[in-house]
This record gives structure tokens, C-alpha cells and sequence, in this order.
């Protein structure tokens, strides 16, 4: 599984953060910031697609 | 305070009126009938004002900065003299380019890890007005009124460092503006201009570690916020971080006393509460914004002219069959809810953060105290008019 995310969508609605810590910081601004780059390991996986389907702006993908 | 008396509505698909207590009473009902029918209906009502109901035209209008301005926001007879981008209360009231620059100046101050701080405060908040309560052995009391009213007052107060005891005053400006907008007269020394020159010009004069004394020491790309920036955005948080989480807080509470099956979930389950949180936002979303037309549009088979007003009742797209599966139950634990309580495109709420935790802490400490309660007296709950939506009396009675 892989996930992506766009900044230019994001509106910082901060549902991916509250999810999962592990996987989304955010900045000063309150704009979410990807940790993982490519695969998301396995243990967080359904926490990855709850982000997906939660943002309310379709700024995260995941693929696989 | 003498209010005028709205005109009974003929048709909601033709001549609706948001701040009608009929739309008070039976809001949802109206959503589902015109999302299934109509789905944008029209109102010669303030000049002109549209509603749309569906999730995907709802979206589309939020997102859409080129025919539609923010520069009102809260639909009225007249229309606001404040010109775009920047409007009479920025961020909420500006549009692009200048929108972000004055929302950049607030989104430190309430981006979730700021919210940390509140955490404690907003608890002990919530415990003493369950005390106060319950005091005495009392088993009856008003959810709405001594309760969840007090929660995001107290909250902005100390935010803006201004003594809790202005309440009253905020509860006063918020009726005026929000519920009945326009139809009371006021004297200035009364208004929230007044108000908010007053407080502006004593912080002025005495900064403190609060907002406000943020705010005038803050620059957009160099240049000091002036004072009427200042005062609108002020008059914004008062007005925008109040009614708004108040209302959330009591339709889940009026959800609650009729489900107690749902108490019992959210005291024997603590994992179950963030989806909760956003399932109550879901499907009891407060909020309807509003905006101008600025340029001709089409959606659907309404044609906008510039002047008109449009709705953007979020708590409708929220209800969208289209949208969500099973978009009228009240799912506690649902995992894919992609609601738009806190609106969609550049205006999401500045301070959702904020009304989320004071949500969730209002809801933690309401059902570790009361184990189970109903409502006192059903016919008594009375809804709020206008844009922002929620039970203002919300008699309760332990059982």
C-alpha cells in the first residue's frame, strides 16, 4: 500500500493528524505533513485509509 | 427589544426563510424534501437568496472564489458596505489574494497542537458548571442554557482575555446578528462595534498574553493589522467560536437524552469518542454559511445574479444520501465520514480544533457525571433561527 498527499488540497481540517499521529505531523499553520514516504507499513495500513476517507478535501490518496 | 414576526412561508422550494421558527422546527424535513425534489431552491426573501442541498453543489459553490464572495457571509436585508477582498470581518469575510494573508495571521493560534494548552481549562470549565448544576441534589437542569452556552464563552474569554462575566453580552450580539439578523434595533453604546472599539483601544493601552494583544502586534507581510482589521476579526471569534460550539454541544446532548444506548457506548467504549465527535458534527452540523454572488452563475437549473445571496447549508450536505451511506442514521462509530461540518474550500473553520475539543471534553465529562438522563420535557426544547443551528433550551432531568 502507498499513500500520497497533496498539500495544495489540503485545507487543514486535521482529521488525518487526529487518526493517525503516525503517519501525519502537522506545521506551524496547522497543515498536514506526510511521515512516510512510499509504503506504509503493514500495522498501519487501516489507519492509513481512515485518513483517505476522512479528508474532507481528497488530499490523500492510497494506492495497492 | 421589540423583533419582527416573519412572514409565514407559502412554498420552502419558492419563498423559504432560514430565520422562519418553522425552518427552526423542522429543518432536516425541509433538506431532505428540497435535495429530493427541487435541489436548489429560491427565496425572494433578503433581496434574493438561494439554497442549494445537495453535497456536490454545496461543495462546488465553497470552492468556487471567482462567482461567489465572501464579503457577506450572514444572509440580510441590505447587503455589507465593506468592499472584498478584505470585508467587514477578515479572514471569514475576505477573498483571495488577501484572504490568506489574514488567516495566516490567525492559524498558529488555533492549529491543534496550540489547542493543547485549552485542554485543562475547558475540563475544569466543564466540572463547575456541572457542580453548579447539580448543586443542592438538584436532578433537573437546562443542558443548553446552564450548561453547553457557558463552555465556548468562557473558552473565547480567557482567549481574548476578557472577563468571563461579558457572556451575557456575547449571547446578546450573537442573538442580534446570527438568529434574528437585522430585525432588532439597538443603541450604538449597545452594539458589538461599540464593544469591540472599546476593548481594542483598552488592550491598546495595556497589552496582555491574549489574543488581541497578538493581534496588534501582528504584521501581514510587514504592514501592523489596522485597528478596524483588529476589531473585525475580534467581533469574528466572538461571534463565529460561540453559538456555534454551544450548539454542538447541546443537539448532542438532546441526541443523547433520547439514545441512551449511545451514553452507555460512549462511557463504556473511550476508543468510540473521535467518531463519535465527528458523527455528532456529521449530523447535527451547526453551521450554514453564506455568500454573495459576484458574477453570473449557473447551478443546476438556478441562474445566480450578482447581489444574490446563497446559503451553504453544510448540515444538508452533511444529510446527503448521495453522499454518505446510510446519510440519515446516526451511525456512533461510523469510519468513513467525510462530513463538511467545518465547511469546505479556503473559509473550513479556523477554529474547528478548538470547537472539537471543547466538543469532546464537554461530552467526556457530561457522561463520566450523569449516568443516565432524559429529556425534562420534549415540547420545551426550542431551536435556534438563521445560520447557526442548535437547541436553546434543552430542559433534562436525571433518571
Amino acid at each position: 500500500m502507498k499513500i500520497s498527499y497533496d498539500r495544495s488540497k489540503c485545507q487543514g481540517h486535521n482529521r488525518c493528524y487526529m487518526l493517525a499521529p503516525e503517519l501525519f505531523d502537522t506545521d506551524d499553520e496547522g497543515y498536514a505533513i506526510l511521515l512516510v514516504e512510499g509504503e506504509v507499513p503493514s500495522d498501519l495500513q487501516d489507519k492509513a485509509q481512515l485518513c483517505a476517507d476522512n479528508c474532507p478535501e481528497y488530499a490523500i490518496e492510497i494506492e495497492g | 427589544m421589540a423583533e419582527t414576526k416573519r412572514d409565514p412561508v407559502a412554498e420552502w422550494a419558492t419563498d423559504f426563510d432560514h430565520t422562519h421558527p418553522d425552518y427552526a422546527a423542522a429543518a432536516t424535513e425541509i433538506w431532505d424534501d428540497l435535495r429530493a425534489g427541487c435541489p436548489v431552491a429560491h427565496s425572494e426573501r433578503f433581496g434574493g437568496t438561494w439554497l442549494p442541498t445537495r453535497h456536490e453543489d454545496i461543495a462546488a459553490i465553497a470552492a468556487d472564489t471567482e462567482h461567489f464572495t465572501s464579503q457577506g457571509v450572514i444572509v440580510t436585508e441590505w447587503r455589507p458596505d465593506v468592499p472584498a477582498p478584505v470585508g467587514y470581518a477578515p479572514p471569514i469575510t475576505s477573498d483571495p489574494p488577501f484572504h490568506a494573508l489574514a488567516r495566516r495571521v490567525l492559524l498558529p493560534y488555533f492549529s491543534p497542537k496550540a489547542m493543547v494548552r485549552w485542554e485543562n481549562t475547558t475540563r475544569a470549565m466543564c466540572r463547575e458548571l456541572l457542580d453548579t448544576a447539580l448543586a443542592d441534589g438538584a436532578t433537573a437542569f437546562d443542558a443548553a442554557a446552564d450548561y453547553a452556552q457557558h463552555i465556548p464563552v468562557r473558552v473565547i474569554a480567557d482567549m481574548l482575555g476578557l472577563p468571563r462575566d461579558d457572556g451575557d453580552k456575547f449571547r446578546g450580539f450573537i442573538h442580534r446578528i446570527i438568529e434574528v439578523p437585522g430585525q432588532v434595533e439597538v443603541e450604538q453604546e449597545d452594539t458589538l462595534d461599540h464593544y469591540l472599539k472599546q476593548i481594542v483601544a483598552d488592550r491598546k493601552a495595556k497589552p496582555g498574553d491574549d489574543l488581541i494583544s497578538y493581534l496588534l502586534s501582528a504584521d501581514l507581510d510587514g504592514v501592523p493589522l489596522d485597528e478596524g482589521h483588529v476589531e473585525g476579526t475580534i467581533g469574528l471569534l466572538i461571534i463565529a467560536g460561540i453559538d456555534t460550539t454551544w450548539s454542538a454541544i447541546g443537539a448532542s446532548l438532546w441526541h443523547l437524552a433520547q439514545h441512551p444506548e449511545h451514553l452507555q457506548r460512549l462511557r463504556d467504549d473511550p476508543e468510540v469518542i473521535p467518531f463519535a465527535v465527528e458523527e455528532f458534527l456529521r449530523f447535527y452540523a451547526p453551521v450554514t454559511m453564506a455568500r454573495l454572488v459576484a458574477e453570473p452563475v449557473q447551478i443546476g437549473d438556478a441562474s445566480m445574479q450578482p447581489g444574490d445571496w446563497c446559503l451553504l447549508p453544510f448540515p444538508a450536505a452533511n444529510r446527503d444520501p448521495e453522499f454518505f451511506e446510510r446519510a440519515d442514521e446516526f451511525v456512533i462509530d461510523r469510519a468513513a465520514n467525510r462530513h463538511s461540518a467545518f465547511g469546505l474550500g479556503i473559509h473550513r473553520c479556523i477554529g474547528s480544533n478548538l470547537a472539537r475539543l471543547e466538543l469532546r471534553i464537554a461530552l467526556e465529562e457530561f457522561v463520566a457525571r450523569i449516568p443516565s438522563f432524559e429529556l425534562a420535557d420534549p415540547s420545551a426544547v426550542r431551536w435556534s433561527t438563521g445560520q447557526v443551528r442548535g437547541p436553546r433550551l434543552l430542559p433534562v432531568r436525571l433518571t
